[in-house]
C-alpha cells in the first residue's frame, strides 16, 4: 500500500480520488476513460450520470478497486489501488458495492448471502449475526432471513445485496445502478433506503444512474459524456 | 460454517456430477486396497511357509526366483552342525499339476520338518510320514479338490501317490500344497542332492549376524537372510508390491481425472458466483481453499465409501471356496492410511488447474460473463 498524501480538499477529507485515469479494453481498441479526474469527500453522496457506455461503470470499477486504469492513479482513503498486491482487503474492509443486478447467490438463504463478507473477514459468528440481524432491521427483511433468494421480489434481492455490502462497516458505498432493474416505485423505495443506510453508517456513496430524479437527491452531480467528465454539479 | 456450505452447496447443486467423482475415487480406492490387500496377504503367506518355526533362509545367491535356487545337500549338513544352529530344514519348492489343478504348490521336506511337526493332522499319522517314497501329506483343501482322503491314491503329474495324510493350516499355500519327503521330490523334480532353501532356527537369536557372516565365508554362492530381510528384499516380493501399487495407483490417477473433470467443470460453471465472493472480499486464498475443500470433500468422501468397498470384497473373496486361505482379508492400518492419503492427494492434483484458475478470475471481468 502506498499512501498518497494531500488527502484534503476544501470541503472534508477526501476517501476517493482518481486523477486522469485513462482506461481501455480489447487492448486499446475501446477507449473507455479519457483522462478522468474525480473525487469524493467523507460523507458525500455522489451520482454518475450519463448515457449508457460514456464510462460510469468503468470509473466505480476503477474507484472500488475492482480493476486496475491504463494510466493515471486511484486512491482510496490514501492507498493507491494500482499495482496493490492484496486488493481484496479494499474489498473485505473499506468498500462495499451494490450491483445493478443483485448478484446474490441463488442457493444460499438471504442470511447466508449477507454473511458472506463476514466469512472472507474472518468475523466471529456471533458479532457477524448481530451485525446482520440489526442491518435486517434497518432494511426491513427480519422475517426473510431463512428464505432463498428466489422466493424474494426484486425490491427485497435489491435490499439484501445493501445489506451485504454493509455487513463489514465499509466507509465507502459504490452503486451502480442499483435500482436500474427495479419499477418506479420500487426504485424509489431502494433509493430511500440507501440514503437512510449512507446517512447512518456515514458513508461515503458513489452511484451511477441513468434516472435524474435519484441522481439529483445525491449531494453531487456529477456528468460523464465520451469518457470524460463533462461537469460536475453540487445539489 | 457458510464456507463449509458454500462448498457443500455446489456439491449438492450438481448431485449426479458429485456421485460420479465420488464412485471414481470410492473404486479406485477399493481396487487399491483389494489388490494390495491380496497381494501382500499371499506375500505374507509365502514367508509365513519360509519362517515356520525358523529366523534365517539360506538360499543360492542371485537367483530370481526360489524355485531355480539349489542349496547343496553337504551344505545343509555342515550348517546343520554349526554350535550356533537349532534346526535346519531343507525344503525343496515344487509346481506339480493334476487333472483339473494345472499348480499345486510341492514342498519337499524331511520327516522333522517344522511344517509337518507344528500342522495339525486332521487325519493320518505324522510319524509314518517320510517311511515311503511314494507316501505324501496333503493340505486339507488340496485333499478337497483332489478328491482324496487317507489311504487313496493320488495322480499328480506323471506319478501315483498315496496319501498318508492330510494337514490343515491356516496358510492358503501349504493347505492347498502337497508335502513329499525329500528325497522323493528332490528325484520328482530331478534335483536330487539339493534343496531350494533351507531355513534356520539358532540356539540364540542375536548369532543371526554372525551365521550370515558365516555363510558368507564358507558359501560364496549362497546367501542367508533374516525373514523379515528375506521379505523386504526378495526381488519377487518386491515385483509383487509394485505391481500392486502401480495397479491401485492407475486406478485413482482415473479417479483423480474425474475429480479434475468435476471441479473444471464446477468452476467454469460458476464463473460470475467466484466473481461476487472477490466483490465481497474473498481473497486468491480462500477461492483456492474453497476448490481444494470441494475436491477434498469428494476424496474423503470416495475414500470412506471405497475402504468400505474395499473391505467387503475382500471378506465376500475370503468366502469364495476355490480362495479359500489364499484370501488375507486383514487390512493392514497402514495401508488404508496411504490408500487414503493417495485419495486425497489425487484429489487436490485434480483440483490444482480448477483451483488456479477460479483464483485469476477478475470480479469485473467475471460479472459481465453470463
Amino acid at each position: 500500500m502506498r499512501p498518497v498524501s494531500n488527502e484534503k480538499s476544501d470541503a472534508g477529507v477526501v476517501v476517493l480520488r482518481a486523477v486522469d485515469v485513462w482506461k481501455s479494453y480489447d487492448e486499446g481498441a475501446i477507449q473507455v476513460l479519457r483522462g478522468v479526474s474525480f473525487e469524493a469527500v467523507k460523507g458525500q453522496t455522489v451520482a454518475l450520470c450519463g448515457a449508457s457506455g460514456c464510462g460510469k461503470s468503468t470509473l466505480l470499477h476503477l474507484l472500488g478497486g475492482l480493476d486496475e486504469p491504463d494510466r493515471g492513479q486511484v486512491t482510496v482513503n490514501s492507498i493507491e489501488v494500482k499495482g496493490m498486491r492484496k486488493r481484496h482487503l479494499l474489498l473485505r474492509h473499506e468498500i462495499g458495492v451494490v450491483f445493478q443486478l443483485h448478484n446474490l447467490i441463488a442457493d444460499l438463504t438471504l442470511e447466508e448471502n449477507c454473511l458472506i463478507p463476514t466469512v472472507a473477514a474472518g468475523t466471529d459468528q456471533k458479532t457477524a449475526r448481530a451485525r446482520l440481524l440489526e442491518l435486517a432491521s434497518l432494511t426491513g427483511l427480519s422475517h426473510r432471513l431463512d428464505h432463498r433468494i428466489q422466493k424474494l421480489s426484486g425490491g427485497e434481492r435489491q435490499r439484501t445485496a445493501i445489506c451485504r455490502a454493509l455487513m463489514n462497516r465499509p466507509k465507502i458505498l459504490i452503486a451502480d445502478e442499483p435500482t436500474g432493474s427495479l419499477d418506479a416505485s420500487t426504485s424509489g423505495v431502494v433509493f430511500e433506503l440507501l440514503l437512510k443506510m449512507v446517512a447512518s453508517e456515514g458513508l461515503t456513496l458513489v452511484m451511477a444512474t441513468h434516472d435524474r430524479s435519484i441522481a439529483e437527491q445525491c449531494d453531487r452531480l456529477v456528468e460523464m459524456r465520451d469518457g470524460r467528465i463533462h461537469e460536475s454539479a453540487t445539489g | 460454517m457458510i464456507f463449509l456450505k458454500l462448498i457443500l452447496t455446489n456439491l449438492l447443486r450438481h448431485r449426479i456430477r458429485s456421485f460420479i467423482s465420488i464412485a471414481g475415487i470410492a473404486f479406485s480406492v477399493a481396487a487399491m486396497l483389494t489388490v494390495v490387500t491380496i497381494l501382500q496377504g499371499a506375500i505374507a503367506m509365502f514367508s509365513g511357509i519360509l519362517s515356520s518355526d525358523s529366523e534365517i533362509i539360506v538360499f543360492e545367491r542371485n537367483v530370481s526366483d526360489l524355485f531355480f535356487s539349489n542349496v547343496p545337500a553337504a551344505a545343509v549338513k555342515d550348517i546343520a552342525e554349526w554350535p550356533m544352529v537349532r534346526n535346519a530344514d531343507p525344503v525343496l519348492f515344487g509346481i506339480v499339476s493334476s487333472a483339473d489343478h494345472p499348480i499345486i504348490t510341492c514342498f519337499g521336506v524331511t520327516a522333522g520338518d517344522a511344517r509337518i511337526r507344528k500342522a495339525t493332522w486332521v487325519s493320518g499319522d505324522r510319524e509314518n510320514f517320510a517311511l515311503h517314497a511314494d507316501d505324501v501329506v496333503l493340505g486339507e483343501r488340496a485333499a478337497e479338490f483332489l478328491s482324496a482322503t487317507l489311504g487313496s491314491a493320488v495322480q499328480i503329474g506323471h506319478g501315483s501317490f498315496h496319501v498318508i495324510g492330510i494337514l490343515k493350516t491356516a496358510n492358503g499355500f501349504e493347505d492347498g500344497g502337497v508335502f513329499m519327503p525329500l528325497t522323493a521330490a528332490q528325484s520328482f523334480f530331478h534335483k536330487e542332492g539339493t534343496s531350494s532353501v533351507v531355513t534356520i532356527k539358532l540356539r540364540h537369536k542375536e548369532d543371526a549376524a554372525a551365521f550370515k557372516s558365516q555363510v558368507k565365508a564358507r558359501y560364496g554362492n549362497l546367501i542367508a537372510l533374516e525373514d523379515a530381510e528375506f521379505t523386504r528384499t526378495y526381488s519377487q516380493f518386491r515385483i509383487l508390491k509394485a505391481t500392486a501399487w502401480a495397479v491401485g495407483g492407475c486406478g485413482l490417477l482415473l479417479g483423480g481425472l474425474g475429480v479434475a473433470n468435476t471441479m473444471i467443470m464446477s468452476v467454469f460453471t460458476r464463473i460470475r458466483e467466484i466473481a461476487i465472493l472477490r466483490v465481497n472480499g474473498f481473497s486468491d486464498v480462500q477461492i483456492g481453499g474453497m476448490i481444494f475443500g470441494e475436491s477434498a470433500l469428494v476424496s474423503v468422501l470416495g475414500a470412506g465409501v471405497g475402504l468400505l468397498i474395499g473391505t467387503c470384497a475382500l471378506f465376500g473373496l475370503k468366502l469364495v471356496p476355490a480362495l479359500h486361505g489364499y484370501i488375507n482379508a486383514d487390512v493392514q492400518p497402514a495401508v488404508v492410511l496411504i490408500v487414503v492419503l493417495l485419495a486425497l492427494l489425487t484429489g487436490v492434483a485434480g483440483a490444482l488447474y480448477p483451483a488456479v484458475y477460479a483464483m485469476r478470475i477478475r470480479a469485473v471481468e467475471a460479472l459481465r460473463f453470463e
